[in-house]
């Protein structure tokens, strides 16, 4: 049992509370401080993926007190995986949030960054059901305040929608809760999965009502249709590093529905196809809502957030195959999606800072219209899955995957068609930005901040390029998640090695449940 | 008792429900409030309802009451409370900013120059 387990828990809950009570107010020391804590996380990160590696579940019982009845944190390829994958996003997208000057145009925004990766990590990790909602109660009031970060009324107003919305979402999370526990009497997932497969197939009513109404929560942290109506407007007035942080915040809900429909409801077991049925459907219509969203935006954050969940509907298609194949799939997709939303929200946010707004229209050219431009070329083709990037490999694996599937006409059709949407849209998109404005001219060169040292400063509702105190930097952390992409590319092999094993493990939930139950005789 | 039990989780929901679906911030928060107080009640009856039972084993005691839901709804109860601080400062936020307090979007959200169309 390594301590180091709990690390990704402990070490943002650690440094989140010193930022606010020791570092309130010197910026410089904030930005040490949080940077060097998310390297260390992502160090810890890479320590336990090798650690995981291995194959073998690894359980951390807190407190040494005996599964079912204490908690357990568990640590499998899966959760290794995403405890990386936030690390270095959360890593990167920092960067950006310094370099732009994001981070001093209001308070506590380290503090509050360090609070929602201890949410992120902690519902990767967890075993337990309830334990995980309190850890989704974690990273969505950290995420309150980051969103609004900033200020100003449209983001004050999207963000009480976002909160409303959030907030009936954790209200029926507890619902569900409070069902699976009336039927199983258990709150730890291994012994629920348990409860679950002894359960008389006569008597699982209520047990399905229970496993809908998890995927419901789920769905709404996923974004899927039709529950995606909080994510446009919330993520085009976020400001766009927190955006870029937020591409993690649906993959937990993709994490969740992965994690309790292989474990706790597999497809063989008494709930049977109960998930596949209704999480097919919506998937399908969540990539093309998501697709002609971007074409019929006016709204360059809009357009990035419906590609978010253009992606995340590629995604639930694969993952409600729920065969390994499938699951491998989805988890060489959430990586490469992860990345390439995060980078199409910074981006966007550089337009956006040397333009004075987001809107989808003719206006003179930036300065670094080049480079931006570039940047989004290469995002772009990365989203809507053309070739040479990850996102072509990663909807490949997805029609592989489902080519056997009864409803493989749909599927497929649906994937091709929206992808042509998309390509259209975003190709028209960047031509209106970058191509046709260089026949109006260019803009004036917004002029350099006086001194733009680490200071705080009063609410703003858009970055502007002026008061950048370091662009390169910026440019570097959007650099660093695109190569991200172009290494999932090129080391593909590999990491669909990696993926066909974590979906190995996942499918083979007899392993998860024996290292939780089995081997306590030193435990309280 | 459950009769009484489950007509107040009823009502409490449909009451929620209805305000969380009003365009007001204030009727918003009122509905949240309404549906966590239904939820924390639906918690505690799934460890079944027992009446003037200790949730802590005693000698001498033969019926217990299980102590779960217990625990579970303290921790819904602070959970709800601190996010209904949240919501409140948020709403109050809204509508200093933007003059109202209504939930949807205002104009200022569509492109500048749409409104002729």
């Amino acid at each position: 049992m390594s301590h180091l387990i709990i690390a990704p828990v402990v070490l943002p809950a650690v440094i989140g509370p010193l930022i606010i009570l020791w570092m309130r107010n010197d910026l410089l020391l904030q930005r040490v401080f949080s940077v060097a804590g998310t390297a260390l996380l992502a160090g810890v990160a890479l320590y336990l993926n090798l650690l995981a590696a291995g194959g073998e579940v690894q359980v951390y019982r807190l407190g040494n007190w005996a599964a079912p009845f204490g908690i357990v944190l568990m640590l499998d390829r899966l959760a290794a995986l995403m405890l990386l994958l936030t690390a270095v996003l959360a890593l990167a997208v920092q960067l950006y949030a310094i370099g732009s000057g994001w981070d001093r145009k209001g308070w506590h925004f380290h503090a509050l960054w360090q609070f929602q990766l201890m949410g992120v990590c902690g519902a990767f990790l967890t075993g337990d059901a309830f334990n995980l909602f309190v850890f989704f109660e974690v990273l969505l009031i950290a995420s309150y305040g980051l969103m609004i970060h900033g200020g100003g009324e449209m983001r004050l107003r999207a963000g009480v929608q976002y909160i409303a919305y959030n907030l009936a979402g954790s209200t029926l999370f507890l619902a569900a809760l409070g069902v699976l526990y009336s039927v199983t009497g258990t709150l730890n997932m291994a012994d629920m999965a348990l409860r679950v497969a002894a359960m008389p197939a006569e008597d699982t009513a209520l047990l399905r009502a229970g496993a809908v109404l998890l995927m419901l929560v789920f769905a709404v942290k996923a974004a899927l249709v039709p529950l995606h109506f909080w994510l446009p407007s919330t993520y085009a007035n976020a400001p766009g590093p927190v955006a870029a942080l937020f591409a993690i915040m649906t993959k937990v809900g993709v994490y969740g529905i992965i994690r309790f429909f292989t474990l706790v409801f597999p497809q063989d077991a008494v709930t049977q196809s109960v998930a596949a049925d209704l999480l097919l459907p919506a998937a399908l219509f969540t990539l093309a809502i998501g697709q002609i969203g971007i074409l019929g935006t006016r709204h360059l954050g809009r357009l990035a957030a419906f590609a978010a969940i253009g992606s995340i509907g590629t995604l639930m298609i694969a993952v409600a195959q729920f065969t390994p194949q499938g699951t491998a799939a989805a988890v060489y997709y959430l990586i490469h999606s992860t990345l390439a939303a995060g980078a199409l929200f910074l981006i966007v946010d550089m337009i956006g800072a040397r333009r004075g707004d987001l809107w989808l229209r003719l206006d003179r050219v930036m300065p670094g219209n080049g480079l931006v431009a570039a940047l989004y070329f290469t995002a772009a083709i990365a989203v809507v899955g053309m070739p040479p990037f990850s996102g072509f490999i990663g909807k490949l694996l997805v029609m592989q995957a489902t080519g056997a599937a009864p409803a493989m006409v749909w599927i497929w059709a649906t994937i091709l068609i929206t992808s042509l949407i998309a390509i259209y849209a975003m190709s028209r998109a960047g031509s209106i930005v970058f191509w046709k404005s260089v026949e109006l001219g260019p803009a004036p060169v917004p002029a350099p901040a006086a001194a733009a040292g680490p200071r705080l400063e009063p609410d703003e509702p858009i970055q502007n390029l002026g008061d950048a105190p370091a662009n390169w930097l910026a440019v570097a952390s959007v650099t660093l998640l695109l190569s991200g992409i172009v290494a999932l590319t090129a080391f593909a092999g590999p990491a669909m090695r990696f993926a066909e094993a974590t979906a190995a493990q996942l499918h083979n939930p007899d392993a998860y449940v024996s290292a939780v139950l089995e081997g306590q005789e030193d435990t309280k | 008792m459950e009769l009484l039990l489950s007509s107040a989780i009823g009502t409490l929901t449909a009451a929620g429900v209805y305000l969380i679906l009003r365009l007001r911030t204030f009727a918003v928060v009122l509905g949240m409030t309404m549906l966590s107080y239904a939820i924390n009640l639906f918690l505690f009856s799934t460890g079944r309802l027992v009446v003037n039972a200790p949730p802590i084993l005693q000698k001498g005691v033969e019926v217990h009451t299980d102590p779960l839901p217990q625990a579970l709804v303290l921790t819904a109860i602070v959970i709800s409370f601190g996010m209904t601080a949240v919501v409140v400062m948020m709403a109050l936020g809204a509508f200093i900013e933007g003059g109202d307090d209504r939930v949807d979007m205002p104009r200022a959200d569509r492109m500048p120059g749409d409104d002729q169309a």
